[in-house]
């Protein structure tokens, strides 16, 4: 149904996702500076990619302008974004409010904030079979419970009536996860779903939209800054830096020989490698402000082996084996070193 | 909510008896009525035995406590300029303010939601700094400046408008209403922008938008009642400060309003009345107070359940 109008039927193998040269800028008080610069990555259906990256580094700006909500301050200057086939960077406001929900679908990690303080949950969950379905009250609030009832919240026809702060975080997070896999998105991106919630429950969150993802085969973009996350559960990772991605590829090839000297830096930084009474590993510096990203590399400031041509040349994404790329200029010297 | 309600009047109800004294006093004051109302001819005879026939020869403490058991009562006295029931004469001037009021706040919200929710919808735009400077002058005019003004141009010059009265038609509304108006709308743009930025800036709003909901959807059915909450509470605050307003604009519009009566009872030293007006201003002040929490208990489902039952 929701892809007459799309090229690509569904499982044909299509990437479901495919972002290129991504470039968000960012007006602040100083200043127009670039948030995301020429971002690119592709996610099949049924697969997940991590966008991995520290605070600030774009992961956040790059997931809101693929769904649309960018605040007004911040704005998309080029690329493209190919949902299911569509690119949907021109597609006009109210052709993007068609695919909101049921094409592409978001989960964002503050689920206190997220959910409406004085709108029952039961119907804010409605709500999108409201939109894009035009149900009836009844009808959608019978469908918001069935969803309830799929991420397990007890009781769940009671409960539709109960306002967010009734909830605990974890339930929370169960009822945004739901509002957003409501109408069978191709697409879903889940902005550090787990964030504000502790370990205990981190798992249970992330096996839910795990099993919801093979159950409704949806192609998942998971942004994250946490390492085990990103080894458990994606399939590809893109890492980001001060607005850049510098290397992708499938997870556990990237994880055992990193081909960019920043995520080595973030791997050689995990504590399990640490050695008992010496300092954390860590990478040296700080992200440069984005308003001073330097012309050359951007990570030249911290990198263990930046010499001159860093400093000149910004290195672009070059293929450094299958379905891997990495933007260095010595990816080839750290992967024998 | 009924215990929610009954605390909130138990509550309401101890300063209630702390602007009682406060004006019982106060209005003692201003002299004795005695000078005012008997010739200066008047033998120390008649004087005692006008003071006699008020009260006013009691100590203090016995007028107060006449005036509270007759209070209690609903019995208010007489006036000393009249002869007739305080009580009775308060009611009737009572409902003219009332009207005005009540017209002037709903004029002020309704245009306030408007003008407030479109300088928010954009930021920064044309709309929102025609609507910043409008609303600022608007609430920086001194009202009885703005009355004064409004009679001489829209009355005297333009003769378009009666300078004063409430004989006549509709026209007779808007100079009283307008100077009335002015402020409180100033004001509550102001509260509207400030409260709709936030709540449209929430990340709720954003998850409403990524659900595909419209920017009416956004606004009327996400971001509005988030953003009541302080403009209730300031609406309430600006509607007691209306008392003050009523004062001047009936005044200078010579409207039979309560803010007439407590300012004539105040020349002229009629005790009873003053005190029958404040009572009743204060008591619909309380009134209005617990109306405007009942609001919010109905609006935020977190404030109710704050309640303990």
């Amino acid at each position: 149904m929701k892809s007459s109008t799309l090229p690509t039927p569904a499982g044909t193998g299509g990437p479901a996702l495919e972002v290129e040269g991504l470039c968000v800028d960012l007006r602040t008080p100083s200043g127009t500076v670039r948030a995301v610069n020429g971002v690119g990555f592709q996610v099949r259906k049924g697969r997940t990619l991590a966008l991995l990256g520290e605070s600030g580094c774009g992961k956040s700006m790059t997931a809101l302008s693929i769904a649309g909500l960018l605040d007004p301050t911040a704005e998309v200057t080029g690329g493209s974004v190919k949902v299911s086939g569509t690119d949907v960077l021109r597609l006009g406001q109210a052709g993007r409010r068609k695919l909101a929900g049921p094409v592409l679908s978001i989960v964002f990690q503050d689920a206190l904030t997220a959910l409406n303080p004085v709108q029952p949950v039961g119907r804010q969950l409605a709500e999108p079979f409201r939109i894009h379905r035009g149900m009836s009250r009844r009808d959608a609030r019978e469908k918001a419970v069935e969803l309830m009832t799929r991420v397990g919240i007890p009781e769940p026809r009671l409960r539709a009536r109960a306002y967010p702060h009734q909830f605990s975080g974890g339930m929370r997070q169960r009822l945004l996860i739901a509002m957003a896999v409501a109408l069978d998105p191709d697409v879903l991106i889940a902005d550090e779903p787990t964030t504000a919630l502790d370990v205990t429950v981190q798992a249970q969150i992330m096996r839910l939209l795990r099993d919801l993802q093979t159950e409704r085969d949806m192609a998942l973009v998971l942004i994250t800054h946490d390492l085990a996350v990103v080894a458990q559960r994606a399939d590809d990772v893109a890492v980001m830096y001060a607005g850049n991605v510098v290397e992708t590829g499938p997870v556990a090839e990237v994880f055992s020989r990193p081909r960019h000297p920043y995520t080595r830096g973030l791997l050689d930084s995990v504590p399990e490698h640490a050695v008992r009474g010496r300092p954390l590993p860590a990478v040296p510096g700080s992200p440069p402000e984005l308003s001073a990203v330097p012309s050359g590399c951007v990570f030249q400031a911290r990198c263990p082996l930046a010499q001159e041509r860093c400093a000149q040349e910004r290195p672009r994404p070059m293929s450094v084996g299958a379905s891997r790329s990495a933007a260095c200029h010595f990816s080839e010297e750290l992967d024998r070193v | 909510m009924t215990s929610f309600l009954r605390k909130r009047i138990i509550s309401s109800a101890i300063p209630l008896v702390f602007v009682v004294l406060g004006v019982f006093c106060l209005a003692r004051l201003t002299g004795s009525p005695v000078d005012l109302y008997l010739p200066l001819s008047a033998t120390p005879q008649q004087r005692a035995e006008f003071s006699a026939a008020h009260g006013f020869d009691d100590s203090i403490p016995v007028q107060l406590w006449d005036y509270l058991t007759n209070a209690a009562r609903l019995d208010f006295g007489t006036s000393l300029r009249t002869g007739e029931s305080a009580g009775s004469m308060v009611l009737k001037a009572f409902p003219v303010t009332l009207q005005l009021a009540g017209m002037t706040m709903l004029l002020a919200i309704l245009g306030a939601l408007l003008v407030g929710s479109l300088a928010a919808y954009r930021p920064n735009s044309l709309i929102d700094r025609i609507a910043g400077l409008l609303s600022m002058t608007a609430a920086s005019i001194p009202d009885f400046w703005f009355a004064i003004v409004g009679v001489l141009v829209f009355g005297v010059g333009l003769d378009w408008l009666p300078t004063s009265g409430t004989l006549g038609g509709p026209e007779i509304w808007v100079l009283p209403i307008a100077t009335l108006l002015i402020r409180p709308f100033g004001v509550l743009v102001q509260v509207v922008r400030g409260s709709m930025v936030g709540a449209l800036s929430a990340p709720y709003v954003k998850v409403a938008r990524s659900k595909g909901a419209d920017p009416k959807r956004v606004v009327f059915g996400h971001a509005l009642r988030n953003s009541i909450t302080p403009v209730l509470t300031v609406a309430g605050d600006l509607t007691v400060g209306l008392v003050n307003g009523a004062v001047v604009v009936e005044t200078i519009f010579g409207w039979p309003g309560i803010g007439k009566l407590m300012i004539d009872s105040i020349l002229q030293r009629d005790f009873a009345v003053l005190q029958a007006a404040v009572l009743l201003t204060a008591v619909t002040i309380f009134a209005l107070n617990i109306l405007v929490d009942v609001c919010h208990a109905l609006i935020d489902p977190r404030v109710r359940q704050a309640v303990p039952a």
